[in-house]
């Protein structure tokens, strides 16, 4: 099957004649940026291309990309908001190194996001905004779309505001209203031009504007006109097939990583038959697990938005004292001023997890940009001999999955773990195979309610021998007052000890607990190509959100003759169990990371052994072809 | 949650609630009969021993839970009202006490003081105030006046000093009080009838360091003069204070302040009557501020709901709205498709 660049160009320069039927081509993947203003609705046009695609069987990958700032000035590149999807007939593990079609709904956008269109692919611009007061506004001397400076590409130039207007002038919309509509119309072409149907968006429209109706007809009304204008136009002389993918059987839905984690959450509390807190504070990329969850409050999941990172963490730590499970969600700066609290659950020996949602720092950093930049303040940013359980998503769906994993060590160790997630796998999307409820394994939240010794106290740092946790006794049971607190204490009985033999039993004691967990993780995996002779002497190592694109670098760089086996760390702290063995049976290990190394600082402090880097640090997920030529120029 | 609440509830003393920890506030420290207090008031309260929990900060006062025979959580400098919200909104039949200080309380966590106070979440809140940094050994404090030398105000320091009760009431406190270390069964009385209220309650407790900052609040609290520099509010009297209450508080119209008259010098209507009920603070926050005398009992109590109530009933809301949540019907809900 050819790829759609390149037949774009050639299928969509033939002429044809008026009302002649339009011919279809089959392709196997396609990836389609949205963008334009930050007013325009790029992200909800991208979600709503998102939904249908998933409901056609594609899989597929998405990266919502929006500016820090709510509104930019209109018209310029600072204010350009962009939504990129990759959807395929066969597997997809990224949303796409670079665009084959661009929607550009003003010069800004193209402005912006030219550079990264594939030579041979087909920009869409809605000639409406090109404006000279908008043209002028971005520097472009003249109009792109007139001269020919986008010979490399093939432009459809529709006045999409104007024939949105068209579209609406029976109705009673105001013109601003008429003019917000125009991203459907935009969406409608688009629909058209990849065979999608109308049918979900339609049912979605009337659901958001329930009791609207002059608004539900508006919105349809536009959408089907951008369709059929797809339909009839001579600009687009064909259209474009994607099969459906192969699956899994089952139901699926579309997911984010914030989505995901906050179903994740309720599952756990339900698992651990506890009540649970979120306690948080607004910061970006986080946000959206709060908003979720607050909204859950029939699932006895509480939540409480505290009036800063540090009282966020700190209820969380009073949720747990009382014996629910204290959860805390938020970003690299709030994991910063969390830092003190965090060491408070650690030395009480309470639950506690930390989902840190990473985006660009240092300081405030790229707010709404990703990074995997935190891995090291997770393992070390905190005063004294300070061991947690770290853990990382590896896409959006497992995120679900891995929020049950941090509740589950968080509670049954005792011990604060981190879920680390980022700004890339926290608001992009894919399809996710639902589980079934019944197959998630119970978390067991057992809690102290009998005194454990003869003695006249209870004694609330006497452990089970296996795990190491303590036995935790919570206020309201008769018989069992006892008291924490942040000093150093005595093993067992939980006095306060300044005796320096218990500081230091006690500081290789929490450090053994959180080894202890490797028993109770799954050992990796290495993952190989179907077509791999045997075993490679490469190997490319990741964590966190990396997994799609190195698993595609991996495919990619086989198919140029270059075999690399593959490890996705998932338990970062501690590691599994066979990964040293693992480590050592490889010549060139490559480490790719959105940072400047810290994985790689990790586990050669660890292993002492021998590590290449393969970084990017622009806010941006890797491209598949930055990690090959990155491990090409070092082998 | 607590089926405790059905026991009945033994007639506790003194000593079930005093711990096997050594007290360890240096000798002559207010904060021994302050101990002494709390641990007299928590049997009148009519609880269940398990059911109270004390949180901590840092500080020489929040070393108060290892003393005390209940659930205890010495925690982190200025944090223990978030830590003590975490808790009380996940058990709400608990009864929280968060010891504090004045830079515990007002410094480093000034920021968990407000917030805890004006969602009037069920924490009784005690400030041992003595105006200094006792465990750090001296340095002036959001408390300490104007020109006060300490160590880390040597020439005298330069800021403006809170004032803990007129603060909360800002911050919409339902319950502010006041009593003092060596008022011993005013203050027990006070924590007692803090424990009935809903919702956040403040007790300002003056309190001596006779280390660092001794006599600080002498001048108001000295045995021979107290009747003279204090007044004891309660709810529906009138303000008389004295030696032999001859001296009554009247609003002076004009200056819009408090003023101390003898009360043979005046018409009998014109002497304030004490009601902490009233929503508008104008009255609590003269009575709060007033120097001489220094306003002692419940200042301001207002029947709100409190947080845990209102939460409460939000939930009940919604599960009556959309029943009881179901994990399967949450992850198929939206748009999904089968393959």
């Amino acid at each position: 099957m050819k790829a759609f660049i390149d037949i774009a160009k050639s299928e969509l320069n033939k002429t044809i004649e008026a009302n002649s039927a339009k011919s279809q081509q089959e392709i196997e993947k396609v990836t389609i940026r949205f963008s334009g203003d930050s007013g325009d609705g790029m992200q909800l046009t991208g979600g709503r291309f998102t939904t249908t695609t998933a409901i056609i069987g594609n899989d597929l990958a998405t990266l919502p990309d929006y500016p820090a700032e709510i509104r930019a000035p209109a018209g310029t590149v600072a204010g350009v908001s962009g939504f990129q999807i990759h959807f395929s007939s066969s597997e997809v593990h990224t949303s796409g190194d670079r665009p084959d079609v661009l929607v550009a709904m003003n010069p800004a956008a193209l402005m912006a996001n030219l550079k990264d269109v594939l030579p041979g692919g087909v920009i869409i611009a809605n000639t409406d905004a090109y404006t000279k007061s908008n043209l002028t506004k971005v520097g472009y001397a003249e109009n792109p779309l007139d001269n020919n400076s986008l010979n490399e590409y093939k432009v459809v130039k529709v006045p999409i505001s104007t024939l949105t207007r068209e579209a609406l002038k029976e109705t009673s919309l105001s013109d601003k209203e008429k003019e917000r509509s125009k991203n459907m119309f935009a969406l409608g072409i688009t629909f058209w031009m990849f065979d999608r149907t109308l049918e979900p968006t339609e049912k979605w429209i009337k659901g958001k504007f329930a009791g609207k109706d002059a608004l539900i007809n508006a919105n349809i009304k536009t959408l089907k006109a951008g369709f059929h204008f797809g339909e009839t136009t001579e600009l687009l002389p064909i259209n474009f097939l994607v099969k459906k993918a192969p699956a899994a059987k089952g139901t699926y839905r579309n997911i984010t990583g914030n989505e995901a984690i906050s179903l994740g959450l309720v599952a756990a509390a339900q698992l651990a038959k506890s009540p649970m807190l979120l306690a948080t504070y607004p910061i970006t990329p986080a946000s959206d697990i709060l908003h979720n969850l607050a909204k859950y409050k029939n699932y006895r999941i509480r939540t409480f938005q505290a009036e800063d990172e540090i009282a966020a963490c700190c209820a969380a730590i009073g949720a747990s004292y009382a014996g629910t499970i204290g959860v805390t969600s938020t970003s690299g700066p709030g994991v910063a001023l969390k830092s003190e609290a965090i060491n408070l659950a650690l030395i009480t020996e309470l639950p506690l997890v930390i989902i840190d949602v990473q985006r660009g720092g240092p300081s405030t950093g790229l707010p709404t940009k990703t990074e995997q930049s935190d891995l090291l303040q997770a393992a070390f940013g905190r005063n004294g001999e300070s061991p947690v359980g770290i853990i990382a998503a590896k896409s959006a769906a497992d995120c679900f999955n891995k929020a049950i994993e941090a509740v589950r060590l968080a509670v049954e160790f005792r011990a604060p773990v981190f879920l680390m997630t980022d700004g890339y796998i926290a608001n992009g999307s894919e399809p996710w195979l639902l589980p079934n409820v019944s197959d998630l394994k119970d978390i067991n939240f057992d809690l102290t309610t009998k005194k454990n010794n003869e003695d006249e106290d209870y004694h609330p740092y006497e452990r089970d021998p296996q795990t190491l946790a303590r036995k935790m006794a919570v206020p309201a049971v008769a018989g069992l007052e006892h008291r924490i607190g942040g000093l150093e204490k005595q093993d067992v009985t939980g006095h306060i000890s300044y005796d320096p033999v218990n500081h230091e039993h006690m500081s290789k004691l929490r450090a053994e607990k959180i080894q202890k967990m490797q028993k109770y993780i799954p050992e990796i995996e290495v993952e190989r190509n179907t077509s791999a002779s045997g075993k490679s002497k490469n190997l490319v190592l990741g964590w966190g959100s990396t997994y799609g694109a190195i698993t595609d670098a991996r495919i990619t760089l086989a198919e140029q003759g270059i075999e690399v086996d593959q490890i996705h760390i998932e338990y970062i702290n501690p590691f599994p169990a066979n990964f040293e063995k693992l480590l050592n049976e490889y010549d060139n290990i490559f480490v790719a990371e959105m940072n400047l190394g810290q994985l790689a600082f990790l586990i050669q402090g660890t292993f002492a052994v021998k590590v290449n880097k393969v970084t990017k640090i622009q806010g941006q997920p890797f491209k598949i072809s930055e990690i090959v030529e990155q491990i090409k120029a070092q082998l | 949650m607590s089926a405790t609440l059905e026991k009945e509830t033994p007639q506790y003393t003194k000593k079930d609630f005093v711990s096997n920890q050594d007290v360890r506030w240096c000798p002559g420290c207010g904060d021994y009969s302050i101990l002494t207090a709390m641990q007299k008031a928590m049997p009148e309260m009519g609880r269940r021993k398990e059911e109270f929990a004390i949180v901590s900060g840092i500080g020489c006062s929040s070393r108060f839970p290892y003393y005390m025979n209940t659930y205890g959580f010495h925690t982190i400098h200025g944090r223990a009202p978030a830590i003590a919200t975490g808790l009380k909104v996940m058990n709400p039949n608990l009864s929280v006490w968060v010891i504090t200080g004045d830079g515990d309380g007002f410094s480093i966590g000034g920021n968990h003081m407000i917030h805890a106070v004006r969602r009037n979440i069920g924490l009784n809140i005690m400030l041992f105030n003595n105006a200094i940094y006792g465990l750090t050994k001296g340095q002036a404090s959001p408390t300490s006046k104007p020109g006060t030398i300490t160590k880390s105000t040597p020439y005298g320091s330069l800021d403006n000093a809170f004032e803990p009760v007129p603060l909360v009431i800002s911050a919409q406190v339902t319950f502010a009080a006041r009593s003092a270390d060596v008022l011993l069964k005013h203050l027990q009385k006070t924590l007692v009838q803090a424990d009935k209220h809903q919702g956040t309650t403040f007790i300002e407790i003056l309190q001596n360091c006779h280390i660092f900052n001794d006599g600080v609040f002498k001048n108001v609290l000295d045995k021979k003069i107290r009747t003279d520099k204090i007044i004891e509010l309660e709810h529906g009297k009138q303000m008389i204070f004295g030696a032999k209450s001859e001296k009554a508080l009247v609003l002076d119209r004009d200056t819009l302040s408090l003023k101390t008259v003898l009360i043979e010098s005046v018409d009998e209507k014109d002497i304030l009557v004490h009601d902490t009920t009233t929503e508008d603070p104008t009255m609590h926050n003269l009575l709060a501020r007033l120097n001489e005398p220094v306003a002692m009992g419940i200042i301001r109590q207002l029947n709100h709901k409190s947080y845990e109530q209102l939460l409460h009933e939000q939930e009940n809301d919604v599960i009556a709205q959309k029943g009881e949540g179901d994990l399967e019907k949450l992850l198929t809900s939206g748009e999904i498709w089968q393959v």
